[in-house]
């Protein structure tokens, strides 16, 4: 475990990185008289899968949807591959918490739906769909709609939309969240999988400490009230090793401990 | 709002699927008694309950025309033969259509114009204040108090008659279409913004087709509200097609052929309304149809 | 909306509507619509009529008959229909047909029933305002959370204590607004059924200004009335809003 990369500007933590992909860039977030993101410096490494971990109310998923360009900031900017976004663009596709499928849409245009929206003819990105929902496990389910699946499969046909774009950053806010605990612990390995395979940036927001623990290169904490960042942590885990070895690691076991720690002074 | 009726009967049917499986599990057992077999198919059936519920009616009708309860009630039976005399002899028909002619004339403008108003109104904030305090207004007046004024500008013509149901049909058609688009999936439509989809995209792909099965509803209220609107305007502007049988046979005192014209128009709108709903599930929506 | 950074309210937008009347009946374009300001003042003129006067009890007296039955027959019937289902089933097919019905068509019929008087209208006002108020509070005893009547079962409360503590309260934001919504039908029965009567109370005067071309007084008597049935609607949401206060939680 190390705690690299860290430096403190104006008494806020700032988290830089080597080859950084996006920048966060003091970001601020007020709604109304309520301060939701104050100070954000933050940097996310190339190729490698960053959770963003916090108690509700942290701000998290405020400032993945600034990042996406789906909320406005406040105060500062953010940069992906060093130009400045001012909204959604093709280099980043979102995963959402409730899948956000149509529900009039079979699985097939629904994964294929990010296409359709730029004009790829429908040959072509049928091709691209049936490809990643092969990929995430959903052969044979194109023609099905949404409401005909589990939600674990729900939130499979959400993320192979997300890969159909060929994005390089993949943001996903907390996808598991709505997905019963067996699922979750298979969805965590597949994510893995589809990590390593893909070869893209993926920032991840979620308040389980396990889950956190168990898929990120880097974990950023964030404090409530406002939303700042109060911690950086590599957990530094052994990927080669079998999915229940990693559960039973002492260094895996040590660094949810140590979040825990960290984090019980806001619990009520 | 207007979802409580429609709520409601996709309870009773979830109620009766339920009882389907229920009866499934229990046909392992043993084999029923002819009681059991009775009840087991009235619980099937939804027939079965309709029927019943007519004969329920109906029975009561008879019974009533034949105390008499009124000298202005017929039996059912006579009703019923004043019907097949009138549908026979083609006064009927022709009444109907009649009828017909300003109700699709009003529903049709009033669904253009209507679902075109609501969705503007859903999409613009400017046309929402300009226009929605006012359909407010006006879905819950009583509109039929403006139906004398229509004939001192167009007459008592078809015209007359066709802004008659427009006047009963248009606010609540607005109101629902504009309800629809205000609440479309707010995480369907980031999702659209994520994968950068024009404004254009979004309404089309989105919006419209989240918000249709409120559209719908809306425009079954609507021809609902359509139905009383074209019978109100028959029956003050001036006497033609079912409104017209009516006074008509009123003024005779042919009871049984008035209940019998008062009768087909109710039974008219509810079927034109259940039909609507039967193509809208079966036909619209096919992330329905399967179930 | 905003304009210059200011916030302006929506109603904002019928005073704006107002005064767009008040120009055109300045304008005196149209004979049927004179400006806003002498239609308030026929109003107020109006209000102090005798005639006014009684033909306003009449048609309060007949709402309020009118309604207080659909409410004793319609909560009842439609908690029966969600707790037995036979009567549901026997009921729920005319329920259901005559809540979306074209109902002026009955009326022709109320009138050689009932004659050309108050009980006429007194009925249509129970037809118009009863389906809706059963359909509601069937729909609302149907979808009492099963996890509070087995909490009254788990600490060993009577059926009908169920009934009268658990399902009628949990039911109650349902039953409200069906009435809500019956109020409002119900005042478009009162008036439907007054002008297809046409000898009594609104439905007399509305004949008789309409006769006369008196467009002032027309006007001043909808306008009443359309600020009486948003006061009405007004009123009881602001009644159920209390209710919902802890119907919010479930």
């Amino acid at each position: 475990m190390a705690n690299a990369a860290l430096s403190r500007t104006q008494g806020q933590l700032a988290v830089t990185c080597e080859d950084a992909i996006v920048q966060v860039r003091d970001i601020g977030k007020n709604y109304g008289d309520v301060e939701a993101l104050r100070g954000i410096n933050l940097e996310f490494q190339r190729g490698k899968l960053t959770t963003l971990l916090g108690p509700s109310g942290c701000g998290k998923t405020t400032l993945l949807k600034i990042i996406a360009g789906l909320v406005p900031a406040s105060s500062g900017e953010i940069c992906v591959n060093d130009k400045v976004v001012t909204g959604p663009g093709p280099e980043r596709a979102f995963v959402f918490q409730d899948f956000a499928l149509m529900p009039w849409a079979t699985v097939m245009r629904n994964v294929g739906f990010g296409l359709e929206l730029r004009g790829v003819p429908a040959i072509e990105r049928n091709r691209v769909a049936r490809r990643y929902i092969e990929q995430v496990g959903l052969a044979g389910f194109e023609e099905k709609y949404p409401h005909e699946l589990s939600g674990g499969m729900r939130q499979r046909v959400g993320i192979a939309r997300a890969f159909a774009v060929n994005a390089d950053v993949l943001l996903l806010d907390e996808p598991f969240s709505a997905v019963d605990e067996q699922n979750r612990r298979k969805f965590q390995e597949d994510l893995l999988r589809l990590v390593d395979l893909e070869k893209k940036t993926f920032i991840f927001v979620t308040h389980s400490i396990e889950e956190a623990v168990y898929v990120s290169d880097r974990i950023v904490l964030l404090s409530p009230r406002p939303g700042r960042i109060s911690q950086v942590i590599d957990p530094m885990i052994d990927r080669t090793a079998s999915p229940d070895d990693i559960r039973r690691d002492a260094g895996y076991l040590n660094t949810v401990e140590e979040i825990w720690q960290g984090l019980r002074q806001y619990a009520e | 709002m207007p979802s409580s009726p429609g709520r409601a009967r996709s309870r009773m049917q979830a109620i009766v699927s339920h009882t389907k499986l229920n009866d499934a599990a229990g046909a392992l057992k043993a084999p029923p008694t002819p009681g059991q077999a009775l009840q087991s198919f009235a619980e099937n059936r939804r027939s079965f309950w309709i029927i019943l519920s007519l004969a329920v009616l109906f029975a009561a009708w008879e019974i009533a025309g034949l105390v008499p309860i009124s000298f202005a009630f017929p039996k059912f039976s006579e009703t019923v033969l004043a019907f097949v005399e009138m549908v026979a002899d083609g006064t009927m028909i022709y009444a109907y259509f009649l009828t017909l002619q300003p109700l699709v004339l009003g529903v049709l403008i009033s669904a253009v114009v209507g679902i075109g108003l609501g969705i503007a109104m859903g999409l613009s904030n400017k046309i929402e204040w300009l226009l929605a305090p006012v359909f407010i207004v006006l879905q819950a007046a009583p509109m039929a108090a403006l139906v004398p004024l229509v004939t001192f500008i167009y007459g008592i013509g078809l015209t007359a008659k066709t802004l008659a149901v427009v006047m009963l049909a248009l606010p609540v058609i607005v109101l629902n279409s504009y309800k629809a688009v205000r609440h479309v999936n707010p995480s369907l439509v980031d999702m659209c913004r994520s994968f950068q989809g024009t404004r254009k995209q979004q309404i089309f792909k989105i919006i419209i087709p989240d918000a249709s099965p409120v559209l719908f509803a809306g425009l079954r209220l609507g021809i609902a509200a359509g139905f009383i609107g074209v019978m109100l305007a028959e029956l003050l502007i001036t006497p033609t097609g079912i409104g017209d049988l009516i006074t008509y046979h009123r003024s005779v005192a042919n009871y049984g052929h008035m209940y019998a014209s008062v009768a087909s128009i109710i039974a008219v709108s509810t079927l034109t309304l259940a039909g609507l709903q039967y193509f809208e599930t079966n036909v619209l929506r096919p992330e329905k149809r399967r179930k | 909306m905003t304009l210059f950074g200011i916030r302006i309210p929506m109603m904002m937008s019928l005073v704006m509507w107002a005064v767009l009347w008040e120009v055109v009946g300045r304008l005196d374009l149209i004979f049927l619509i004179p400006p806003m300001t002498s239609v308030i003042s026929a109003g107020m003129d109006l209000v102090q009529t005798g005639s006014w006067q009684n033909a306003t009890l009449i048609t309060l007296r007949s709402f309020v008959f009118g309604m207080a039955l659909a409410i004793v027959v319609g909560v009842p019937l439609g908690v029966l229909m969600g707790r037995v289902r036979i009567i549901d089933n026997i009921f729920g097919l005319w329920v259901n047909m005559f809540v979306s019905a074209p109902l002026s068509a009955l009326v022709p019929i109320l009138m050689i029933l009932f004659g050309l008087g108050e009980t006429t209208v007194f009925v249509t006002v129970f037809l118009f305002a009863v389906w809706i108020i059963v359909l509601d509070a069937r729909a609302g005893v149907m979808q009492v959370p099963p996890s509070l009547i087995e909490m009254g079962r788990c600490y060993g409360a009577s059926r009908w204590t169920i009934f009268s503590k658990i399902v009628l309260f949990s039911a109650l934001p349902e039953i409200l607004a069906g009435i809500r919504i019956g109020l409002i039908r119900g005042v478009k029965g009162v008036v439907i059924g007054q002008i297809l009567v046409s000898i009594i109370g609104y439905g007399e005067l509305f004949e008789l200004y309409s006769r006369s071309f008196d467009m002032e007084r027309f006007w001043a008597l909808t306008l009443i009335l359309f600020a009486a049935a948003m006061l009405l609607s007004a009123a009881v949401e602001l009644f159920e809003k209390r209710i919902e206060y802890y119907a919010g939680a479930r």
